[in-house]
């Protein structure tokens, strides 16, 4: 199923596979607050150029996993396309009795740039990682267990509510359901869904109760066994020393113009 | 609705994570051994609901189901929806990562609040399942909150610049019809939910669904 496929591990055997999971997440935060403070173009450019030397290291897919990170909701594309037309300044180009400005439309590029780089080295880095992993590499950069244990649950179970909800479906289809704009559409969806929570808390009720068996007490074994190597050393460094040169360029630009 | 990197202003950013953390520590504060798996299964629900497509005019929008996750988790919606999130963001590219206490905040903040007086209202008026009482209950759970998480998308775009606002009132006028449909299907799972469980209905309403474990012990 797509979904669990894409919870799993994708490393492939690139070269990042090695990378000690706890440096994938804390470069990919990194790399975001850095993206995030820019504002020159090319020091933007740069790091978008970055992002997609990092998808290739990292062996994903590369067409769905740009479709994946081009994908924006429509309502944040609405915001991008009005932009031009609600930030003052030179008009470039004027359509419909508006004016768009060059401003406007240089903003919208910088939250483009920023979006779809720190996407794309979030799903390089860590999305290549299994869902599970990342839990523990999680609970190794201290996030409270509590947090962690929701976060194996949701992904263990994942899966599988997704693969009830799939059949529920193919027996409404094979009753000749046909989704519409009708209240008769929204209601049969709605129990759907409500049939799911129904079984869910049944299944948790049973999950609990084996748990309870086996004498759980409350904490999971972290079962990887993360060496942070020279590798990872000789990554992180490399990592540093980009992000202060993206800074630096971006100062020096900034301060140019 | 995520925002995405790169549109919030550092102020705006720094402020809505900080609240985030708190609404998640107190969510996580709710939860416990016994009560994890359910909030687990509960967000596992969630989650694939997000990707539930439904026919809305022309279109279609994808369901949230945020007010109904308020009701059945209170709290712990904060942290359910930090996880729904993160899982997005990580695997599937939806979102971002400067911006998931935003975006955190903004589904879960109104859900639990609309969630918490809903149990308030199912404790006060003794309402049976199949009513439609219930029905009206649900679909107010699930149109306001939708409605308030779009109203606060806008309130943190339109506090990161003033260019944000005519884009944020243009979303306020979009998301109605989607606000009405998101709160029939509430109303319809909730009715199909207590109908089949109905004693999850003082359950939920006493906040005691990630308690009834304990109480069958005792």
């Amino acid at each position: 199923m797509q979904i669990v496929d894409a919870l799993s591990d994708r490393t492939g055997h690139g070269p990042l596979r090695a990378l000690d999971p706890r440096l994938r997440i804390a470069a990919a935060a990194l790399f975001a607050l850095v993206v995030v403070s820019l504002s020159d173009r090319v020091a933007l450019l740069t790091a978008l150029g970055l992002a997609i030397a990092l998808m290739l290291a990292a062996r994903l897919p590369a067409v769905p996993t740009l479709r994946r990170m081009a994908a924006m909701d429509g309502f944040m594309l609405a915001i991008l396309l009005m932009l031009p037309f609600t930030v003052p300044g030179t008009p470039i180009f004027a359509w419909g009795g508006f004016s768009a400005s060059a401003q406007g439309l240089a903003k919208a590029v910088e939250i483009l740039l920023k979006a779809n780089a720190v996407v794309l080295v979030l799903l390089a880095l860590v999305g290549s990682l299994d869902a599970v992993t990342l839990g523990h590499a999680l609970a190794r950069l201290r996030m409270p267990a509590n947090l962690v244990q929701l976060l194996f649950f949701t992904v263990r179970y994942i899966g599988v509510i997704g693969e009830e909800y799939a059949r529920l479906r193919t027996a409404m289809r094979a009753r000749g359901f046909r989704p519409s704009n009708s209240l008769h559409t929204y209601r049969s969806i709605g129990y759907l869904l409500g049939m799911l929570l129904v079984r869910s808390l049944e299944r948790s009720e049973r999950i609990l109760a084996a748990m309870r068996c086996r004498g759980f007490q409350g904490r999971f074994y972290p079962l990887d066994d993360f060496a942070y190597g020279r590798a990872d050393a000789l990554f992180a460094g490399l990592a540093l020393m980009t992000f202060a040169c993206l800074l630096i360029v971006d100062r020096v630009h900034v301060t140019a113009v | 609705m995520h925002i995405v990197d790169g549109v919030l202003g550092p102020p705006v950013l720094i402020g809505a994570s900080l609240l985030a953390v708190a609404g998640v520590a107190r969510g996580l504060s709710a939860l416990d051994t016994e009560s994890i798996p359910r909030a687990g299964l509960l967000t596992a629900v969630f989650f694939i609901a997000s990707l539930v497509h439904v026919p809305i005019g022309p279109s279609s929008a994808h369901l949230m189901l945020t007010g109904l996750m308020g009701l059945l988790l209170g709290w712990a919606a904060f942290p359910a929806v930090l996880v729904g999130l993160l899982l997005q963001a990580a695997f599937f590219g939806f979102g971002g990562l400067t911006v998931i206490g935003a975006n955190t905040l903004n589904l879960a903040l109104p859900a639990v609040l609309i969630g918490l007086l809903a149990r308030h209202v199912l404790a006060r008026f003794d309402i049976s399942p199949r009513s439609a009482t219930l029905l009206v209950a649900g679909f107010f759970v699930g149109a306001l909150s939708f409605g308030a998480s779009a109203l606060s998308v806008a309130g943190v775009l339109a506090l990161s610049g003033s260019e944000f606002l005519a884009a944020a009132r243009l979303i306020l006028i979009v998301q109605i019809p989607v606000m009405l449909v998101e709160g029939a299907i509430t109303a319809a799972t909730l009715r199909l939910l207590l109908t089949v469980r109905p004693e999850l209905l003082p359950a939920v309403a006493g906040d005691r669904l990630f308690a009834t474990e304990h109480t069958q012990e005792a």
